[in-house]
């Protein structure tokens, strides 16, 4: 991690692995549904125009497309909006890609609130839950650019349906090139031994910060970064319980079947402790600056650290 | 095709109606009338038309088949045994607790099976993945899919339509299983949908009209398919629900209940007297 952190979008990464990744294989294919230039498959489309297919404004077609190529062998990408990908295709996601245990990838950009300007109708606060609760779905959210890569790589290399939700705004690059992702693998981004936020997206990075303000409060926070919603990793998320107490999670979606989801269900059935979720609180977003809808939903660090200070104190009840 | 060839097709097609009013009359619940519908059209490309493999189902050079209207499962496991892909027997657990037979079809338990389907309207899609696949590894693949005349009131048919003709995948054939019934009645009162054949073609298919009980006639469209450059084609099959079982024949309320045994005895001494 470094102090002054550059600043990408992680759907800018998930083009860009697109592009490496087509030059490796050439069973990746790339689907796109009238949005490449937002969703950034375009420099995938320059580079292999054979590969690449403009489905229009259907994203049901593009799922159905999509699992077609995958069930003849291809490795498809089909990338849309996070908020079009998981609702407007639930269903051919589940029936094909998902009941089928068909390769097809979907690359979502634009999730959560941070769409900003657009407001509610494109604001993905719902994929999550709905992309969850697909048997066998994989479903992952990096954390920055360089996991974006990696995820897009470990995605191709996993057999079976792989979401990777990335997002519109540039967020900081807290890994190094070093860094390895694993499916299935969250890691402790900071150690600590009074209470654990367990963040994925871009409340990673502001969970950090929220350690930062904690740390001057006298408050030692560990900090989870859960990249891969599911399948959960279960053991990190009991041992901090077991070993902190306490936990905090946070997330840019729904605090409804999301990630702080997951951790309730995994914490209450093994290793009860007090927990509060950090989320969109099941309400639609509206228009605004990303940085504006941060706050106005209570999804900064100082949400993040006055929360962990309440649950603290659930702790010592 | 020979005459010889056309009967042999006739008793196959009469075999896959036997075992498909069994295996509904066993499991106790079915959709027999659509899948009377379509044997015909089944048996042509099965016995006929595609090249398969039954030993070897993943062969990657052979021809893909979608049902669609997935309801029609039983005609479509029926065919599969009949070809050998699955053992004949198999058809009796039908929809029961543990059978790769599913009461829709589930690509990851039958062998054959090319797509899972069930949920109306995915069907065309998923046939323009596998063109476009062929496509890419230059295989010589072809891509048969069978749809339901009521199912084309699904959205999604015709955004996969556009997607067969911008494509132009001429390595994709699709049948369209013109019985005029669905569920809740007649297609026309339900929601209407006249002249498809006018239909397909303003959307850019190459489109035939046929009797879709007719075997020669539906290996002649085949042909005509296989001829056609440079855009999809579409069958028009006007076919008769619940076909080749008259107390079933054009009755809307065969859409989706067994028969009883007695119901199905009669059916099957009917069947088996034409074989």
């Amino acid at each position: 991690m470094t102090h002054t952190p550059q600043m990408v979008p992680t759907r800018a990464a998930y083009g860009k692995a697109l592009i490496e990744l087509g030059r490796l294989n050439p069973d990746i294919v790339v689907l796109d549904a009238d949005l490449s230039k937002s969703t950034r498959t375009d420099g995938f489309a320059r580079e292999f125009p054979e590969r690449f297919f403009q489905m229009g404004v259907a994203e049901a077609d593009m799922m159905g497309t999509a699992a077609g190529l995958a069930a003849s062998g291809k490795i498809p990408f089909a990338s849309s909006f996070a908020i079009f990908a998981s609702g407007r295709a639930f269903d051919q996601v589940r029936q094909t890609a998902g009941y089928g245990r068909l390769n097809v990838k979907i690359g979502a950009s634009h999730g959560g609130i941070t769409v900003g300007e657009d407001g509610a109708s494109h604001q993905s606060i719902e994929d999550l839950t709905l992309m969850r609760v697909i048997p066998g779905m994989t479903v992952i959210v990096p954390a920055d650019a360089v996991e974006t890569h990696q995820a897009v790589f470990a995605a191709a290399d996993h057999e079976g349906p792989v979401y990777i939700r990335t997002g519109r705004s540039p967020v900081p690059v807290l890994f190094k090139e070093s860094y390895n992702f694993k499916i299935g693998e969250a890691i402790v981004v900071r150690d600590g031994k009074d209470i654990t936020i367990i963040a994925c997206g871009i409340m990673v990075s502001e969970s950090l910060k929220a350690a930062e303000i904690l740390a001057e409060k006298g408050i030692s926070a560990r900090v989870i970064n859960m990249a891969t919603i599911k399948p959960i990793h279960t053991d990190i998320i009991i041992k901090a319980a077991e070993e902190t107490g306490a936990i905090v999670t946070a997330e840019e979606h729904s605090i409804i079947g999301g990630l702080g989801s997951a951790v309730c269900e995994t914490v209450s059935e093994i290793c009860p402790v007090p927990v509060k979720r950090i989320g969109v609180c099941d309400v639609f977003g509206q228009s605004g600056k990303p940085d504006e809808l941060m706050k106005a939903y209570s999804l900064t660090a100082d949400d993040i650290a006055r929360t962990a200070l309440e649950v603290i104190k659930r702790k010592e009840m | 095709m020979t005459k010889q060839e056309v009967r042999e097709l006739q008793c196959i097609a009469n075999r896959i109606r036997l075992n498909t009013i069994k295996s509904i009359t066993t499991a106790g619940s079915g959709h027999p009338g659509g899948s009377l519908s379509v044997v015909d059209i089944l048996a042509t490309l099965y016995f006929k038309v595609m090249k398969i493999d039954p030993k070897d189902h993943k062969w990657p050079d052979r021809d893909r088949f979608i049902m669609s209207k997935g309801h029609a499962a039983p005609a479509l496991y029926a065919a599969l045994a009949e070809a050998g892909f699955i053992p004949e027997d198999e058809l009796l657990t039908l929809r029961k607790l543990g059978s790769r037979l599913q009461g829709h079809p589930s690509m990851r338990h039958v062998p054959g099976i090319e797509m899972s389907t069930g949920s109306l309207g995915q069907g065309l899609s998923t046939a323009n993945g596998m063109a476009l696949a062929a496509r890419l590894d230059k295989k010589p693949t072809r891509v048969y899919v069978i749809l339901g005349d009521g199912e084309v009131q699904e959205g999604q048919i015709w955004e996969a339509s556009m997607t067969s003709v911008h494509q132009k995948l001429d390595n994709l054939m699709v049948f369209l299983d013109y019985n005029r019934l669905q569920i809740d009645g007649n297609v026309e009162d339900v929601k209407s949908f006249t002249e498809p054949a006018a239909r397909w073609r303003a959307f850019g298919w190459h489109v035939l009209e046929i009797d879709g009980h007719d075997i020669p006639a539906i290996y002649s469209a085949c042909e005509k398919a296989r001829a056609t450059k440079g855009k999809p084609t579409l069958a028009v099959a006007h076919t008769v629900k619940g076909k080749g079982v008259s107390f079933m024949e054009n009755v809307v309320d065969w859409h989706g209940k067994a028969p009883s045994q007695e119901q199905a005895k009669i059916a099957i001494s009917r069947i088996e007297a034409s074989l």
